[in-house]
């Protein structure tokens, strides 16, 4: 493991295992290498920041990370299960159950409220409406948007838009967050706020964070930050 | 998995919520199956309307008598002492002495038609007084009926309303014959309607038909009655007639045109729903297409990919179920109860009749509709669900 810890505080059982994970794609005959026999452990209660240039394979990472593709060969483990000998049907269910997404443009359905769409992973359980209803205002309350639960996506500033999708990915309360350039899309101040959001998370609620991101000084909200080159941590 | 009835809707809820986006594709499935759902109920509704004006005015009581071999009334013939002896035969209700029995003429006459004005075969038939009694929905509603012995006419109100010059007082001249239209009936809207009537004594006459008729139609008496005349007719060797049903009678007049329009309306309306099918496929496609992201997020949030397909699938049977809705209507409000007028093969003659947009055929036209959005939107559901999530989130 040649991870790069900048900030050693993250101390939990261990989360995420990957045991020389390689992932390729094949792009007519040639073979495309993006991860390179990558190994890596992510303890719970980590908030890991995934650094490097474009193309160096950090959202293959984190898509391998939440079950939205597998590795071409080596071990996932997370939380005790095997994601590479997964089916598809089977990863779908655990992301449900594991896993919430923060995407760069937030991705919130734009018919549906802030409210219905931070309902969405909800509908996945077996939770009563009026249970579903209690989580969804928690979940809205925890990223400061009570008062916008009845608006829709395009009656939203950007900030406020990746509040409800941070909110849509924790009501579930999964096991992981994973973020792909959360703060891409915001400017500086709008951006910081997230960032603070995310880190309150982490130390109050223990969430663990997975985050990729280009900014170094979003990097600096995270406990630890890797460093990916050419499908390497280095 | 429980969590599929919430998915479902939620997901197919979307999609529909989403059409005003995708407004223009949307239309091109929604005008497609409409255009086929208009015409395949326009057309079956034209076999309907002639179907139905052909058997309404057949009874289950009365049999038609002609010479054997005889397919339509035109073809056959008969001599007045046989038309007596037939009369005569047990099976036929009596009235005091005389037996309900109704020799008549049936020959064609060249008419002008309203609407295209040309001329066109209209059925005039000559009748004695047994052939009001004989058929017991007809009734004179305008004029009077004609005086034996002249050259009088009482006209169908379908044929009237359709050809020129049938007006009560109008004279019309069939040949080098004038005659004096005296009154209109009706026959609860069934074949009757397209005829001309007049005396069949007169039309004897003016044809040089001696003292021949061509059919004989007869009232039976009671449930045995057609078995009852149809041993008498068989019991006289001499005698080469056979005995039908009135409403068989003319539900086999019926066939062959009906046969032909659905021989033609069917393969339109099949290859026309091939088309609107193609449609329905590309508007599906595109709305998968430009939902890439959507779908995508909700399988990375863990919905289903079988959902997904559905929530497709319902989209496109609601998008065909709106065409068929609309095509149905518009066909309804266009072409229920208008009348037309066409030759029927069977008798050479001019039928009036009118489009019958039936409760039935609409609900097969909406079939029809869903039919088409299932199998326009099968693969593209396939494609929904196969979505390969990791490449499709790249997709900004
Ligand atoms: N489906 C695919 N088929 C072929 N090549 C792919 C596919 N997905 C990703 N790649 C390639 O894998 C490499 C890594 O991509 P990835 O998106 O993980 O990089 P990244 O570090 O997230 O870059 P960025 O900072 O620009 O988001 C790139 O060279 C990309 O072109
Ligand atoms: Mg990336």
């Amino acid at each position: 493991m040649t991870a790069q810890a900048v900030n050693k505080s993250a101390i939990g059982s261990t989360l995420v295992e990957l045991k020389s994970i390689s992932k390729h794609y094949r792009k007519g005959k040639e073979k495309v290498n993006v991860l390179n026999e990558l190994n890596l452990t992510i303890n719970r209660g980590d908030f890991l920041a995934l650094m490097g240039p474009s193309g160096s394979g950090k959202t293959t990472l984190l898509n391998l990370l939440g079950g939205l593709d597998k590795p071409s060969s080596g071990e996932l483990i997370i939380g005790g299960a095997r994601l590479d000998q997964m089916s598809n049907s089977q990863l779908t269910r655990w992301r449900a159950q594991n896993v919430g997404f923060i995407f760069q443009f937030y991705n919130l359905m734009p018919v549906l409220t802030a409210e219905k769409n931070v309902e969405l992973p909800l509908l996945l359980t077996n939770l009563s409406s009026a249970q579903r209803k209690k989580h969804v205002a928690a979940a809205l309350s925890l990223v400061g948007l009570s008062e916008r639960a009845d608006h829709y996506p395009n009656e939203l500033s950007g900030g406020q838009e990746q509040r409800v999708a941070i909110a849509r990915a924790l009501v579930s309360d999964p096991q992981i967050l994973l973020c792909d350039e959360p703060t891409g899309d915001l400017d500086r101040t709008t951006a910081d706020e997230i960032l603070n959001l995310l880190q309150t998370l982490n130390q109050q609620q223990g969430k663990t964070i997975v985050m990729v991101t280009h900014d170094p000084r979003a990097a600096d909200h995270a406990k630890t930050i890797l460093n990916m080159d050419k499908g390497r941590l280095v | 998995m429980s969590s599929s009835f919430l998915q479902i809707p939620i997901i197919s809820w979307m999609n529909i919520k989403n059409i005003p986006q995708r407004l223009g594709t949307s239309s091109v499935a929604v005008f497609g199956v409409a255009c086929v759902v208009g015409v395949f109920i326009g057309v079956l509704s034209m076999a309907t309307g002639f179907q139905r004006t052909m058997l309404k005015g057949g009874a289950e009581d009365v049999a038609i008598i002609m010479r054997s071999g005889a397919t339509s009334e035109m073809a056959s013939g008969l001599g007045y002492a046989q038309a007596q002896e037939i009369s005569h035969l047990p099976g036929i209700v009596r009235d005091g002495e005389e037996p309900v029995s109704s020799p008549e003429l049936y020959v064609v006459v060249d008419v002008t038609k309203r609407t295209t004005n040309t001329s066109a075969n209209v059925p005039l038939r000559g009748v004695l007084s047994a052939a009001f009694t004989v058929r017991k929905n007809l009734k004179i509603v305008e004029g009077r009926t004609f005086t034996p012995g002249t050259n009088e006419l009482v006209v169908g109100r379908a044929v009237q309303r359709q050809f020129a010059q049938l007006n009560v007082g109008d004279k019309i001249k069939f040949g080098s014959t004038e005659w004096t239209v005296v009154g209109a009936f009706e026959a609860d809207g069934g074949l009757a309607e397209s005829e001309l009537w007049c005396d069949a004594k007169v039309l004897q006459e003016v044809y040089r038909r001696g003292n021949s008729f061509q059919t004989i139609r007869v009232k039976l008496d009671g449930a045995d009655g057609m078995q009852k005349l149809k041993t008498g007719l068989a019991s006289n060797p001499t005698f080469n007639f056979s005995a039908q049903l009135e409403s068989d009678y003319l539900a086999e007049q019926s066939k062959p045109l009906t046969l032909f329009i659905k021989t033609i309306g069917w393969p339109v309306a099949i290859l026309m729903a091939i088309g609107a099918i193609f449609g329905a496929i590309n508007t599906m496609y595109t709305s998968v297409s430009t939902r890439t992201r959507e779908i995508a997020t909700l399988r990375a949030i863990g919905f289903g990919s079988l959902p997904v397909a559905i929530s497709t699938l319902v989209e496109s049977i609601l998008l065909s179920l709106i065409g068929g809705v609309i095509g149905a209507v518009i066909v309804y409000l266009l072409f229920n109860g208008y009348t037309v007028s066409t030759l029927n093969f069977s008798s050479f003659s001019q039928v009036v009749f009118d489009f019958a947009v039936t409760k039935d055929l609409i609900v097969q036209g909406i079939w029809f509709a869903v039919i088409i959005g299932f199998i326009g939107g099968f693969f593209p559901a396939i494609r929904a669900a196969n979505l390969p999530i990791a490449t499709a989130l790249r997709e900004v």
